[in-house]
């Protein structure tokens, strides 16, 4: 691919310098996906988030690991050494020109180098640094190190996954990387748009904990408001009844799982009265189901006892159902649910290719092409996509520290037998 | 000032995904409306508790609360074509933003699709967010977060390898979009100011999603293997997970991820017997034995309190944490510190803690700084003053019951 493709992205005048590690990575690919020049910093010998799997043929080899395809395309790659002094100018050399810096230090870390956001912003005003860590800037825990588990249960997640009569569960593939990343490029923008108008550049602080109070939603409102603690309910779903009665989320079906809620609204009365109406088709709906007035149904205010007894007869229907024909009728008669989707499933999901989601990536280096998730929005006037694989170990330092900064390859073999590239 | 001052954002949506994107918005200055009508109310407000009291009321939502501060709330019923279609093309005149998350083709029944808007604001930015997108054979199925975050493959990652899925919560995956959707907006909102062009985003929530499980899909795709549920187990860390405490359900988190971070948790147990044990002398022997692993860890963890195991663990270098339940968040010491809540006081609520951004800026401190709108509460400042409707204008489409 063209390396002016990328001019296509709403944001390709911008450049990004990413010192981050896994809990920032996509924040740069975000600001990628739309355009921006990222390029990534490792230190010598590569980021040591390359040796997080799964890895392309299963071989623990950190030019293979998919993570980091995953997560840092979109980006060029350089090496540097940026605890010694010229590596430290280096650096100093490519803020000048960039418009966002993205880090994942210790709080202080940077400081202690002299490349803390007051030295940075002397080189450079406009810039835009975004600290990103698992608790903040400041504040009793700021100094903790976090991996996803620690974030998960900091936030609250933990809490309200797993069995009430087993530990508390995070999500296995680990997600706190993403809201975080995501999240970060949100704040990115916003003080990139102050800086446009003003020509000054700020810090964000970006605590991961903070982030991960969105993903379970408004849980914490029952405390807020009622001084109730929602709690971890297995395959249940609770909350959406003033009772307290609580629903049945996953239903076994014959080969799997179903994604099933019985809901109020009028998107739930019209799913309840469709599910019925298919029940019946196949003479399964007991009377009291197909007498029941939907209309009037009121999900907020219904018991436990009338959930049991609604869930006994879909609970049967529902083992003899597959979840591709359970995806067929839920879209045909406009219900809501899903199947229990694994990634194999995801991909079969013509839903994907007719939106050309998956985007052939080429991987010369391994001499094949990957099918990726593509880009996460369509814009009418502007591309939002991958435009280029993830780097390998500094693959374009000659042409940051060559082309760019002018170093001759003598200079640039000199830095290398020096170790700050 | 505030980063957004001056922009002006118009929300044809109700429930999370498209208001928590304003809300975002409104959080760093942005004029904010959120339009429903009492023929249309926003089902936060209609039929999703919390509720204050657990009296249901149309003012006493704690979702709506939470994902609309600091907006104005105008009615405008849009099934009263073709008077509606006027007003709301006139609003849509007045803004730079438009923010919509009904069913795709709803907008375009009701005569307020992009091209139709575009008409009448060459400029606009417009985001469509919607379960499946706005194309494809699944375009028209309409859903919520918390069945989609099965379709698109979280649930079948949570939860024990031979047991059920397990919910997150909630619409999960909703909330994924809503960054997503913002990061959307400021981009074009910037591509405007430099070329004078707008944009309509397509932003399918289920696809935004799938973005955080890059790696999985890829490991598929490349080696053929299905990533399943494997509770709190790590492949890179052990012992990895959640540890009973001193106390009713009380829990810590900890997880060791290298040879020397091992050393140095045997070190804080006290280094008892067990841990001498060839079961546990390296990371494969651990994972090899790792229920055995996670017993004796609980049966050390249970002496203390959560607060003390991560205080422990922390001040030796080893990663911990405590599992904060939904009241521990709002006195958290770390988010109380920056703060992340913000009480204000509402008529029918009462205190409400409002949440702020999870990024701090530190020229251009956000929101909240005002309660969530009444239903209807803004119709005249909007009307009148905004938009500079006549007061006879007003009370005719009052009358009319188009503004209701």
């Amino acid at each position: 691919m063209a390396s002016t493709d990328r001019y296509a992205g709403l944001l390709s005048p911008y450049r990004v310098l990413d010192l981050s590690n896994e809990l920032g990575f996509l924040c740069g690919k975000i600001l990628g996906d739309l355009g921006a020049d990222v390029i990534k910093i490792e230190p010598p010998g590569g980021d040591p988030a390359r040796r997080l799997g799964p890895f392309y043929g299963d071989q623990p080899d950190p030019q293979k690991s998919l993570f980091w395809f995953g997560f840092n395309n979109n980006k060029r790659g350089i090496t540097l050494n940026l605890e010694s002094a010229k590596g430290r100018e280096l650096f100093s050399r490519l803020v000048a020109k960039a418009d966002f810096v993205v880090e994942t230090f210790t709080p202080g870390y940077l400081d202690s180098l002299n490349l803390g956001y007051t030295a940075l912003s002397k080189i450079n005003p406009r810039l835009v640094l975004i600290s990103i860590t698992p608790f903040g800037q400041t504040g009793p825990y700021s100094k903790f190190k976090a991996s996803d588990i620690e974030i998960m249960a900091l936030s609250g997640c933990m809490s309200l996954t797993g069995d009430p009569d087993r530990p508390p569960l995070r999500v296995t593939f680990p997600q706190s990387y993403g809201w975080t990343g995501s999240y970060a490029a949100m704040g990115a923008l916003i003080a990139h748009t102050y800086r446009e108008q003003t020509g000054e550049g700020q810090q964000v602080d970006v605590s991961a904990q903070a982030c991960l109070l969105w993903a379970f939603s408004h849980a914490h409102t029952f405390w807020d408001l009622n001084r109730h603690v929602e709690k971890r309910a297995g395959s249940f779903m609770t909350g959406r009844s003033i009772t307290g009665a609580k629903m049945r989320v996953f239903w076994p079906c014959q080969d799997g799982y179903l994604n099933f809620i019985i809901y109020g609204g009028e998107a739930g009365r019209r799913t309840n009265q469709a599910l019925v109406e298919w029940m019946d088709s196949k003479g399964t709906a007991p009377d009291f189901l197909k007498q029941k007035d939907w209309k009037t149904f009121d999900i907020a205010q219904v018991g436990q006892e009338e959930i049991d007894r609604m869930e006994e007869p879909i609970a049967d229907f529902f083992k003899g159902v597959t979840k591709a024909e359970f995806f067929k009728e839920v879209v045909k008669r406009q219900m809501l649910g899903y199947p229990v989707a694994s990634v194999k499933e995801i991909f079969a999901d013509p839903q994907h290719e007719a939106r050309s989601f998956w985007q052939t990536i080429e991987h010369p280096e391994l001499q094949t092409s990957i099918d990726y998730p593509g880009g996460f929005a369509k814009f009418s006037d502007g591309a939002c996509r991958i435009w280029r694989r993830a780097p390998l170990i500094g693959e374009h330092n000659q042409e940051i520290y060559g082309q760019e900064l002018g170093m001759s390859p003598a200079q640039i073999a000199e830095l290398q037998k020096q170790g700050v590239i | 000032m505030q980063s957004l001052k001056g922009v002006k954002v118009v929300e044809f949506a109700a429930f999370a995904a498209g208001p928590a994107v304003g809300k975002h918005l409104a959080d760093h200055g942005a004029t904010v409306v959120h339009i429903e009508s009492r023929v249309r109310l926003d089902g936060f407000r209609a039929h999703y508790p919390p509720y204050k009291d657990n009296i249901h009321g149309l003012n006493r939502s704690g979702l709506f609360a939470l994902c609309n501060n600091d907006k104005l709330d105008i009615t405008l019923n849009l099934k009263k074509a073709p008077q509606a279609t006027e007003l709301a093309k006139k609003i849509v005149a007045w803004s730079d933003v438009v923010i919509e998350n009904f069913s795709p083709g709803t907008m375009a029944r009701l005569g307020l699709d992009y091209q139709s808007l575009k008409q009448i604001k060459p400029d606009l930015v417009m985001l469509s967010s919607s379960n499946l997108g706005q194309s494809g054979p699944h375009a028209h199925h309409a859903g919520f977060g918390s069945q989609l975050s099965s379709l698109a493959g979280f649930t079948h990652l949570t939860g024990y390898p031979d047991g059920s899925p397990q919910i997150l919560y909630g619409p999960y995956i909703d909330y994924i979009a809503v960054a997503y959707g913002a990061v959307a907006i400021l981009a074009a909102l910037d591509y405007k100011r430099r070329t004078g062009k707008g944009n309509y985003i397509d932003t399918a929530q289920y696809e935004t999603g799938l973005q955080y499980l890059a790696p999985i899909l890829l490991d598929y795709k490349v080696n053929g293997k299905v990533a399943g549920r494997n509770a709190n187990r790590d492949p890179y860390a052990s012992p990895h997970g959640a540890y009973p405490c001193k106390g009713d359900d009380h829990w810590c988190v900890l997880s060791v991820h290298s040879e020397s971070e091992w050393k140095v948790l045997c070190s804080v147990m006290g280094n008892p017997d067990w841990t001498g044990d060839t079961k546990f002398s390296s990371h494969e022997s651990r994972k090899a034995n790792e229920d055995d692993l996670d017993r004796r860890i609980g049966e050390w963890t249970i002496g203390f309190t959560a607060q003390e195991v991560m205080e422990k663990l922390q001040s030796a270098g080893v990663r911990a944490g405590i599992v904060n339940t939904m009241k521990d968040v709002y006195s958290d010491p770390q988010l109380a510190q920056r703060p992340q809540w913000v009480e204000l006081e509402h008529p029918e609520i009462g205190r409400m803690h409002y949440q702020r951004p999870p990024f701090l800026l530190t020229k251009t401190p956000p929101g909240p700084s005002k309660r969530d709108p009444l239903l209807a509460e803004n119709n005249e400042y909007f009307y009148r003053e905004l938009l500079g409707l006549s007061e006879q204008e007003y009370s005719q489409l009052i009358e009319a019951e188009i503004i209701y």
